[in-house]
């Protein structure tokens, strides 16, 4: 039939088990490290809650043993990883490298690149950058111009890498360029290169957000020799490669779940008898989450079964990203709180910093990883109108 | 029951009500009942399906799959009524009459003071009954009232948007037969999740509808699914649809009061906006009699709002995620939607939570 279908998954024997030991983790984490609980996956780094995290065995959880993973499946990552964002954990740090860096090596890699990299992730000590858009590419990423040149030894790179999140503190990034002509379908002459943040002589320099904090990155390579074994995969397979890297980049429950911390405020604040205003305010996200949660999970059904479900995962991204506002503006229209920002007051109680942070992230969750109007054009092809 | 058996039944009612809908629509704007497709639906078993494997049915989810597929051919009989009946009777041990049944069922709050399936009131006004005319009157009451076989004293026919007969029913005298159901059996969360079941097909067909009219039809040159403006509203028609699927299923799987309030209250919310974008997909030959968009955007805008509208049913998930505070949000969250699947004729949202 027409449309699409998000056919719940028969979550593997163990689940309910393995979600207990993170809740149990969690509250001990929390309690001990005293980390300020917000759901969206980039709100904070900490390494040594990364590196806790690996030591449990919850970071590269799918890949194989010999690569530091765990062969779990992907529906149990999805349990672990909807238990931190829903708990608002620190997990900032080891994000991309899990998500998405890590399997991307896993596929296309060469066996060294996995060897030497793949168990740095899992252990939590190894992050990643995403290297795609540039001053003049952003939804439009076939066009990218940063030029990658063969050299008697290597490969030696040229250009602008822009938006670049986390550069100033990952190790590595994995940047798209061009190695060859964009042919007719603009989608050939592409390659993915492994770049060594620490020692490639790449200039990063800081670009504030509007937030006033310090995330992304402008990437300068000016004559960056890199050594030949850093391509990742087949020269002029980019575009196929990264293709699959936004599948993963947009399939997650991240795409749900950044302001779920507002969520349970609102809920909280409501008390225990809200009036049938506020109860149906509450019980109209109550609703969507519910559907939302259904089709993040099938995704991960169909990444578990070895799909990869663009369309599919476009759809959640496109609904999810728009429910994660719509929480903050409820929260905002229904309890009399202020938000707050930087500078807005040291003593801020928690809930009007949250708020605060939440309204100026909110703009970026509909833009970081394709915008939804990208995610909407995807969909329309999964439609066959486009 | 094996996900054949499932496709099994979706395809044979697929192909009964995609063969026999049209001509049964018009027999029923003429003022009959479509007797020819009552006949077979009743041959085939398919009024069974949502009955536990052990009473001759595959389980929730296929009654489900049926009603999704009456949806998607509007097809003009109780199918969502007779089906749940029929339920219901299994769960109250009672014999299931012949032919078409159908269920007067006032949400929770209302039961207490029903009357009309209370042995000791004998005289009611039910309102908006489906298929009355037709149909062997059910009631159920608030819990420990039961299931009602009623006696009607007079039927007044009435109409929905989409003219599917909801007629007002008077009463007079007692019961027929009463039957004690299960305190848990919700008989107005059934029918509502069997609603979005049957809004679920609807808008499916709505999307397909829209598809082949944005590739069909050519304005300044080109097809109107060339436009970006029109590709984005058919993806979102696309998410509605999605989004409501997802719902019904997730509650076909793990049935509960809050997975029936969630479907149907998203599948209410998503109903006005498939049908607002349809028809601005369409243009004015979708504002007409003659084409068939209407069949489906008024059953849309009928049946989001029978069984309890969007509102309705946020309240009720409202009032029972503010219970426990913000701490229980998200183990509640997930304990709705677990995947334990135990086989239940459906239970009210309670204050302790959800599994069952
Ligand atoms: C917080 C944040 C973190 C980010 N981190 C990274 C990172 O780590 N690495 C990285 O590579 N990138 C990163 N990005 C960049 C992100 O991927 C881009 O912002 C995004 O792809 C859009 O590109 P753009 O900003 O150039 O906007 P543009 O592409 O210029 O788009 C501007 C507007 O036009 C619309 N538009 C563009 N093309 C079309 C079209 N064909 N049809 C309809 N509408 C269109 C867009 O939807 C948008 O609304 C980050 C962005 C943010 C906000």
């Amino acid at each position: 039939m027409t449309g699409f279908d998000f056919p719940p998954p028969a979550m593997p024997p163990g689940t309910d088990a393995l979600r207990a030991e993170v809740r149990a983790f969690l509250t001990e984490s929390h309690a001990n490290e005293g980390w300020r609980p917000d759901s969206d996956f980039g709100s904070d780094w900490s390494a040594s809650f990364s590196r806790t995290l690996g030591a449990q065995g919850w970071i590269g959880m799918c890949w194989p043993r010999r690569y530091g993973g765990h062969e779990r499946s992907a529906l149990e990552r999805y349990v672990v990883v909807e238990e931190l964002l829903a708990a608002g954990a620190p997990v900032y740090a080891h994000w991309v490298a899990d998500r998405q860096s890590g399997p991307l090596l896993l596929r296309f890699g060469s066996e060294e690149q996995r060897q030497t990299i793949l168990p740095r992730i899992a252990a939590g000590e190894c992050y990643f950058a995403i290297g795609m858009s540039e001053p003049d590419s952003g939804s439009d990423l076939a066009s990218v111009r940063t030029r990658a040149e063969r050299t008697a030894d290597g490969w030696r790179i040229d250009g602008t890498k822009v938006w670049t999140s986390n550069a100033h503190r990952s190790q590595y990034m994995i940047a798209l360029c061009r190695t060859g002509p964009a042919g007719d379908s603009r989608h050939e002459g592409l390659s993915q290169f492994l770049i060594d943040l620490e020692a490639d002589n790449v200039q990063i320099n800081p670009i504030v957000n509007l937030a006033g904090k310090h995330d992304f990155n402008e990437c300068v390579f000016e004559d960056v020799a890199i050594p030949a074994d850093r391509l990742i995969g087949q020269e002029g397979d980019g575009w196929r490669q990264v293709t699959g890297e936004l599948a993963l980049e947009r399939s997650g429950p991240e795409r749900i779940l950044s302001t779920f911390h507002l969520f349970a405020a609102l809920v909280e604040a409501a008390g225990p008898g809200p009036e049938p205003r506020l109860a149906e305010a509450i019980g109209r996200l109550t609703a969507e989450f519910y559907a939302l949660r259904a089709m993040s999970l099938a995704v991960a059904g169909q990444l578990e079964k070895g799909d990869l479900p663009e369309v599919e995962a476009a759809i959640v991204k496109d609904m999810g990203t728009r429910f994660e506002a719509e929480v903050a503006e409820t929260l905002r229209r229904a309890v009399p709180v202020e938000p707050v920002g930087v500078g807005g007051s040291a003593n801020a109680p928690s809930l009007e910093a949250a708020l605060g942070a939440s309204v100026l992230g909110l703009p970026s969750f509909t833009l970081r990883g394709g915008t939804n109007e990208v995610l909407r054009s995807i969909i329309a092809r999964g439609l066959g109108v486009r | 029951m094996s996900d054949e058996t499932a496709r099994l039944i979706e395809q044979t009612a697929d192909d009964l009500f995609s063969a026999e809908s049209e001509g049964a629509r018009k027999a029923l704007a003429e003022g009959a009942w479509p007797e020819r497709l009552w006949q077979i639906f009743a041959e085939t078993g398919l009024a069974q399906a949502a009955l536990p494997e052990e009473a001759g049915g595959a389980g929730l989810a296929a009654g489900l799959a049926v009603l999704r597929a009456a949806g998607r051919h509007a097809a003009p009989i109780p199918v969502a009524e007779t089906m749940i009946g029929t339920l219901l009777c299994h769960r109250a041990g009672a014999e299931v009459p012949d032919g078409p049944l159908t269920l007067y069922a006032p949400p929770a709050g209302a039961l207490a003071a029903q009357p009309a399936v209370r042995e000791d009131i004998d005289a009611a006004n039910l309102p908006r009954v489906p298929w009355a005319r037709i149909a062997t009157v059910l009631a159920v009451g608030a819990p420990g009232h039961g299931l009602a076989f009623l006696k009607p004293s007079d039927v007044v026919e009435g109409a929905n948007l989409a003219g599917e007969p909801r007629d007002d029913v008077a009463v007079s005298g007692p019961p027929d037969r009463l039957h004690p159901l299960p305190p848990e059996v919700d008989g107005f969360a059934l029918m509502a999740i069997a609603r979005a079941a049957q809004l679920r097909g609807a808008m499916e067909q709505v999307l397909a509808m829209s598809l082949r009219y944005a590739g069909d039809r050519v304005q300044f040159g080109r097809p109107l699914k060339r436009f970006q403006a029109i590709q984005h509203y058919l993806a979102e028609i696309a998410g509605e649809a999605a989004a409501t699927g997802a719902a019904v299923d997730a509650a076909a799987q793990a049935p509960n009061g809050f997975g029936f309030a969630a479907a149907k209250a998203r599948a209410s919310q998503a109903a006005g906006t498939v049908a607002r974008l349809a028809h601005q997909v369409h243009g004015a030959i979708g504002y007409t009699a003659e084409h068939d968009l209407h069949h489906w955007t008024k059953r849309l805008w009928a049946w989001r709002d029978e069984c309890g509208n969007e509102a309705y049913w946020w309240q009720v998930l409202g009032a029972h995620a503010a219970q426990g505070g913000g701490a229980a949000l998200w183990p509640k969250m997930v304990a709705a939607s677990g995947s334990a699947v135990a086989e239940t004729a459906g239970a009210t949202v309670s204050s302790e939570g959800e599994g069952r």
